[in-house]
């Protein structure tokens, strides 16, 4: 590194030429990463070989014997460790899918009500807001799970809605029996929305080139009912509704939600909803008021307002951060743990236990929840981008 | 609801008559049919919530007395529960004749945090001053520092717990994540590629999986990572694992400031042939770190509540010591007091921050600054 020679003294030393010192910074924090890794892995080798281990994900075809609950496929404690992984993340992106669509829905409607003009209505949802939005989320989890262990016995249920009931075994609901009609009306439905889609495209055609507005939401609402309901007769069997019943100590029929899962998702909905309230309020109140005024001198509707004028600019406020609401959400149903729904991060918990396998479960489990989130902020990316404001 | 009349009055406060406030809130609560009904279905929902819940919460209530008199009357809260476990949630199972230190150090920190609330006082001082605390903060909880006895003997980490440990785990992680978050955001906006993609990976991996998996790296992996025979205090490493959550998130909030800031001021800042610490010593992160003031007291709101968190890896703070005091045999049964004495907490001090933020996000936007 010597490059100060007598032939050219006066000339700066190499530390003070920028490119140099950029390219020995680089260098240096190059290497200390390596040097840490290297650290690092020598010395997991020797504490695992201490503690009788090798590194390696040969564990995952062993029997893991972890009881769960709740599966979506089918699981018994005798499959494997990567089975027993892959029922967990399941249940994980059950909560997950089910958490933001109704978050969307609930945090939504609450933004909307925020906005009301009824003060004693706005107040309310304020306050509701605030209270949510400044308690720790395990805190509420756990409240909720006390909620719903209070809840009646299965011979007391609740019965909020005909077929709906809510006891201490936790939610049950009416659905769908599963068999060849349901399979048709699930390509009916399929039909129905490319139907429904396609209807639609053409009436904002015809509306582009004529300026004439057709209604078609009662003939794409056909399509989405029909549809299912034609592709069902279509075959020997019908379609059944199973219903919950009592039958002696518990409920023949029905889906059912645990107690754990109901908690899990009503306390995720409930906190993260407040967030998406405020998001939504703030993305409406963003939009002009001339775009309101101006909106209503051209004779629109007030739905039409909302729908046409003020949701698309407010949209592109509210995506981003709703994005990272969606990844909250995400990332904050790993709490499952505390209340005892075993979803990826409480079964990779109970395998590490196991089996000691602690580094390759946790890298498995980080990854995962990396892909996840990588995933869910691409898809909203590229929504995003659909609304976000047009350049020319 | 005679609160909730001010508001309205507020524009005719010229001239308030009874008559115009009463017309102004019959036009408000019950203008259109739609705001009739919507007025009459709030007004029925809160009389189905606030009479049980302040029946429960205040009227009904036991203040004083054992579990046993609860029981009996076992018609309200038990806030005798709360009067009885309420030191053991603060301090947890520090030593009983320490417990002025622990106590020592909660007055520390509300007296810095009332310090920092004037903006008066925000200056350089300050920010050392804050050191100088946190420091002492420590050796007043340890007891000793490197070795040295200075507050009696050495209280080791596993006997600490309550709110002591949710207020240290807080403040160490923000004093200690703050300074890397900068280099962080620093780093990712270099135009070393090395360094960038390093900070960039760092923030966006630390982001993208829950402080749940990071603590239990933490917690399970990291003595794995280290050589045979030396350890960390577990404490220690969750408090690891928070600072570096804490300065990910950080890190882009301070992003957002530096993007924020006009090219000008780095332009400027370089024909004025300030170097590149310089430029961000004296120019830049002033004023990026000041636009985003408001943006890092809702992140520290978060990051408060995250403290919470620790609970899956056995740690004692606030949530889970008042939890642990509901174990006790002679106070069995009052679940729903402690978590609501827990939430009161919490929702005062996020509350609390809130409002001050927002305040602050007032006081410091350029357009209603004169």
């Amino acid at each position: 590194m010597q490059t100060t020679s007598p032939s050219n003294v006066g000339a700066p030393a190499w530390w003070y030429d920028r490119t140099a010192r950029a390219l020995a910074l680089q260098a240096a924090l190059l290497f200390a990463v390596v040097a840490a890794s290297v650290f690092f892995f020598s010395n997991v080798q020797t504490n695992m070989a201490a503690r009788g281990l090798t590194l390696g994900f040969g564990f995952l075809d062993r029997a893991a014997g972890i009881p769960i609950g709740e599966s979506l496929i089918p699981y018994t404690p005798s499959n494997s460790y990567a089975r027993a992984l892959l029922a967990g993340l399941l249940n994980t992106l059950r909560v997950a899918v089910f958490g933001c669509l109704l978050v969307t829905l609930l945090g939504v409607f609450l933004g909307v009500l925020r906005l009301s003009e009824n003060p004693l209505l706005s107040g309310l949802v304020g306050a509701y807001i605030e209270i949510v939005r400044n308690t720790p989320v395990v805190l509420q989890l756990v409240f909720w799970l006390v909620v719903f262990q209070q809840l009646p016995s299965v011979r007391e249920a609740l019965n909020p809605l005909p077929g709906v009931y809510l006891s201490q075994r936790g939610l049950k609901i009416p659905v769908l029996e599963w068999n060849d009609a349901a399979a048709y009306a699930l390509v009916g439905l399929a039909l129905g929305i490319a139907a429904a889609v396609w209807t639609m495209r053409r009436a904002r055609a015809h509306q582009m080139q004529t300026g004439e507005y057709r209604r078609v939401w009662p003939i794409c609402l056909g399509y989405l009912v029909l549809l299912p309901l034609a592709a069902a007769q279509l075959t020997g069997d019908r379609l059944v509704l199973s219903v919950p019943e009592l039958q002696g100590f518990n409920f023949a029929g029905g889906a059912e939600l645990s107690p754990e899962f109901a908690a899990l998702l009503t306390g995720l909905v409930i906190y993260t909803a407040a967030f998406v309230a405020e998001i939504v309020r703030s993305g409406i109140q963003s939009v002009g008021k001339g775009q309101w005024e101006a909106s209503r001198a051209l004779g629109l509707s007030n739905g039409r307002i909302m729908r046409l004028v003020i949701l698309p600019q407010a949209l592109r406020v509210i995506v981003p951060p709703l994005t990272s609401q969606y990844l909250n959400l995400t990332k904050n149903s790993s709490l499952a743990i505390v209340i005892g729904y075993q979803d990826l991060f409480s079964v990779s918990n109970t395998s590490i236990n196991q089996t000691g396998q602690a580094i390759e479960v946790i890298f498995i489990m980080m990854t995962v929840y990396l892909v996840l989130s990588l995933l869910t902020a691409a898809g909203m990316n590229v929504y995003n981008t659909r609304v976000a404001l047009k350049e020319r | 609801m005679a609160d909730l009349a001010a508001p309205i009055a507020a524009p005719v406060a010229a001239r308030a008559t009874f008559a115009s406030v009463a017309t102004a809130l019959r036009v408000r609560y019950f203008g259109t049919p739609l705001n009739a009904v919507i007025t009459l279905v709030c007004l029925y929902v809160l009389y189905k919530m606030l009479p049980p819940i302040l029946g429960w919460a205040v009227f009904d209530a036991h203040w004083t007395g054992t579990a046993a008199q609860c029981r009996e009357a076992r018609s309200g809260a038990c806030w005798a529960f709360i009067d009885e476990k309420f030191w053991f949630a603060v301090f947890g199972l520090y030593p009983y004749e320490l417990r002025w230190r622990p106590a020592t150090m909660l007055s520390l920190f509300s007296v810095m945090v009332g310090l920092s609330l004037f903006r008066r006082l925000w200056s350089k001082q300050l920010i050392y001053g804050w050191l100088a605390a946190s420091v002492l903060m420590f050796v007043l909880m340890d007891g000793t520092f490197f070795g040295v006895e200075i507050f009696g003997t050495q209280v080791p980490t596993r006997l600490w717990g309550g709110l002591t440990v949710t207020v240290f785990i807080a403040v160490f992680g923000l004093a200690t994540g703050y300074p890397v978050a900068i280099l962080l955001a620093l780093g990712r906006r270099s135009h070393m590629p090395v360094v960038k993609w390093f900070c960039v990976a760092v923030i966006e991996c630390v982001r993208g999986v829950p402080l749940v998996t990071i603590i239990f790296m933490a917690a399970i992996m990291l003595p794995l990572f280290l050589p045979a025979g030396m350890t960390i205090d577990r404490l220690f490493r969750i408090q690891f694992a928070y600072t570096i959550f804490s300065a990910a998130y950080l890190a882009e909030v301070v992003r957002g400031g530096l993007q924020g800031l006009g090219r000008g001021q780095y332009e400027a800042a370089e024909s004025l042939g300030l170097n590149y610490a310089q430029k961000m010593r004296l120019i830049v992160l002033p004023q990026a770190l000041k636009m985003t003031i408001p943006a890092q007291v809702n992140t520290f709101i978060g990051l408060f509540k995250d403290t919470t968190l620790v609970v899956i890896v056995g740690i004692f703070d606030f949530f889970t010591t008042l939890r642990a005091a509901l174990g006790d045999p002679n106070w069995m049964g009052f679940p729903n007091e402690a978590y609501v004495f827990a939430a009161l907490t919490y929702f005062i001090l996020c509350f609390g921050m809130s409002k001050y933020s927002q305040r602050l996000e007032r006081d410091l936007s350029p357009e209603t600054r004169r």
